[in-house]
């Protein structure tokens, strides 16, 4: 295949690309893009496999076999809550794919056309630097990310004295590295380089607690795009470059909003530690009494209201009551009651978390609504179903300057005429705030397991 | 001109069309950026998780290096390495689209 054939090819499939993510503007055109999306993958395939460079295909076969056949599997097989902690190990992937591929340039440069060993262009080895170190900080952090995601380790955040310092200091020893091995092309540099960013993956993502996991998974979503982009500077191709631009943007927005869901800078995030002094939570509940109800107390109350907003969180998918939930909007709608969802942002564990969740459940997605659009709406409402979420529905964040939530945009359930609150115990939510939600004269506890609670309404709706 | 003088002016000659084609990547790059700008800002939040399996997937397009360093006849440590990134990336493509697939699928409207 000619040069300029291989690159109108690679045009091609980063067009493709860009309708890929231009068809999630609605879920109709979605499906169609993501078939798009495979199509420009095929012919990114295709076309590198008819270049002149590649001579046997017997490895690569056996490559993409074995892969493919590996990917297949988790696809189809991985449950809907575990969602989160997959992506999470995807973008392991990548990253550790980009080192691999770097290596594989360091180690054979003619066959990338960028000089050959021992005197590869100044240019290319920053590229390459730049891009397996990027890759392999996405690597160990993901790694991170995917062990807490999955309860392998805690989800409290892990700090330690010095730690910034640390982080600084390994950061900065990086660059250096950087410098020495655009210098000399030595491989001494090149794994001290691959060694530190490993480390320094680990540690930026270690002292990030679960609630700011939406944030630290659509992080490491730009990390990956922008590893794919260094590689493509290193080997010139303008495919990984544009796809590598795209991803990173994607991610880089991605972090934006779930950060602007919460109130936080990306900075303070990154920073981490947030959500570990939960002894100031306990302290505050002292001998305030909450309102206790029962499912069929809760059954009668939703019966009775006209319109119903059920507002799920993480505690939705620990429980997997999606589907319960589901059944008791069936219920209720049965009885002529209007049901509507509202979803938090920064509910959940990754950016969208509670509509896939939703989707599973059969759900419509018309019945689903973001934060603006329904907020509006609790003041009419009959009654507000919160059900795993705690932080996002925290009227602190509006009234006390002193809580560490004051400022993030929350969901106005205290003005919903009746707040039920299904709930495992009194116990402060992700981010240690003790809610003083649960302690209005509007507001019923429901003291239980998510779905078993909704399950238990549902009999008492029947 | 002698044949050191014009070896040299050969090599600033590619030196300057390399300079040139850093530059253009640099170009297609920033381009690129804002096409990915104003692209995601069009994604429906319920459409978030979506995004970042779709992105994920796509981003494995890094393959197309693995495959040319698992490309050559010689076996050697780089085609190796380019093998291991083709198994990587292949789980990638395929478990990415999938399960895009697989939740886009899920997405229902009323009725």
């Amino acid at each position: 295949m000619s040069e300029d054939l291989t690159a109108l090819a690679y045009l091609i499939a980063a067009i493709c690309f860009i309708l890929a993510l231009r068809g999630l503007s609605s879920p109709e055109s979605a499906r169609q893009g993501n078939m798009i999306g495979v199509a420009g993958m095929v012919i990114a395939i295709v076309t590198t496999l008819a270049s002149p460079n590649v001579l046997s295909y017997s490895w690569i076969a056996a490559g993409i076999l074995i892969g493919g056949a590996i990917g297949t599997i988790i696809a189809l097989k991985i449950q809907m809550t575990a969602l989160p902690q997959l992506v999470a190990a995807f973008h392991s992937l990548v990253g550790l794919a980009a080192v691999f591929v770097a290596s594989a340039a360091l180690f054979a440069p003619d066959a990338y056309g960028i000089g050959s060993v021992g005197s590869i262009k100044t240019a290319s080895l920053i590229e390459m630097s730049i891009g397996t170190a990027i890759g392999a900080i996405t690597f160990t952090g993901s790694i991170v990310a995917f062990a807490k995601l999955q309860g392998l380790v805690s989800g409290a955040p892990l700090v330690f004295p010095g730690q910034h310092l640390l982080n600084a200091a390994l950061g900065i020893g990086a660059v250096a590295l950087v410098v020495w091995f655009s210098t000399t092309e030595s491989y001494t540099a090149y794994w001290a380089i691959v060694a530190l960013a490993l480390a320094l993956g680990f540690l930026i993502i270690l002292p990030i607690g679960g609630a700011d996991m939406p944030v630290v998974v659509s992080m490491l979503n730009s990390y990956s795009g922008w590893a794919a982009c260094g590689i493509g500077f290193t080997l010139g191709n303008t495919l990984l470059i544009i796809t590598g631009a795209l991803v990173g943007s994607s991610g880089a927005i991605l972090s934006y909003i779930m950060c602007k869901g919460m109130n936080r800078s990306f900075i303070s995030v990154i920073l981490g530690g947030f959500g570990g002094e939960e002894g100031a939570a306990a302290q505050a509940v002292g001998d305030r009494t909450v309102r206790r109800g029962s499912a069929e107390d809760a059954a009668f109350i939703m019966q009775n209201g006209g319109k119903v907003i059920i507002v799920p969180g993480y505690g939705m998918a620990v429980a997997q009551a999606q589907h319960a939930v589901r059944e008791m909007a069936d219920a209720l709608k049965a009885e002529g009651v209007d049901v509507a969802y509202a979803i938090h942002p920064v509910a959940g564990r990754m950016p969208g978390h509670m509509n896939v969740l939703l989707a599973e459940a059969n759900v419509p997605y018309d019945e689903v609504f973001e934060l603006e659009e329904i907020n509006h709406e609790f003041t009419t409402a009959d009654v507000a179903y919160v059900i795993g979420a705690n932080d996002v529905t925290n009227p602190a964040a509006k009234t006390d300057p002193a809580s560490p939530i004051y400022g993030m945009p929350i969901l106005d359930v205290e003005k919903a005429q009746t707040v039920l609150f299904v709930k495992r115990s009194m116990g402060a939510g992700y981010a240690g705030v003790d809610n003083e939600l649960f302690f209005r004269d509007n507001t019923m506890m429901l003291f239980g397991d998510a779905k078993k609670m909704t399950e238990e309404i549902i009999q008492a709706l029947g | 001109m002698s044949p050191d003088k014009m070896a040299d002016a050969v090599e600033k000659a590619a030196a300057s069309a390399g300079g040139d084609s850093l530059m253009l990547m640099v170009t297609v790059f920033v381009l690129a950026i804002f096409v990915g700008y104003y692209v995601v800002w069009n994604v429906t939040p319920a459409l978030h998780s979506p995004l970042m399996s779709v992105t994920n997937a796509i981003s494995s397009v890094i393959i197309v290096g693995a495959l040319i360093a698992a490309g050559p006849m010689e076996v050697h440590l780089s085609k190796v390495m380019g093998f291991i990134a083709v198994v990587l990336a292949s789980i990638n493509i395929f478990g990415g689209f999938l399960v895009s697939q697989r939740m886009l699928q899920m997405y229902k409207k009323k009725g």
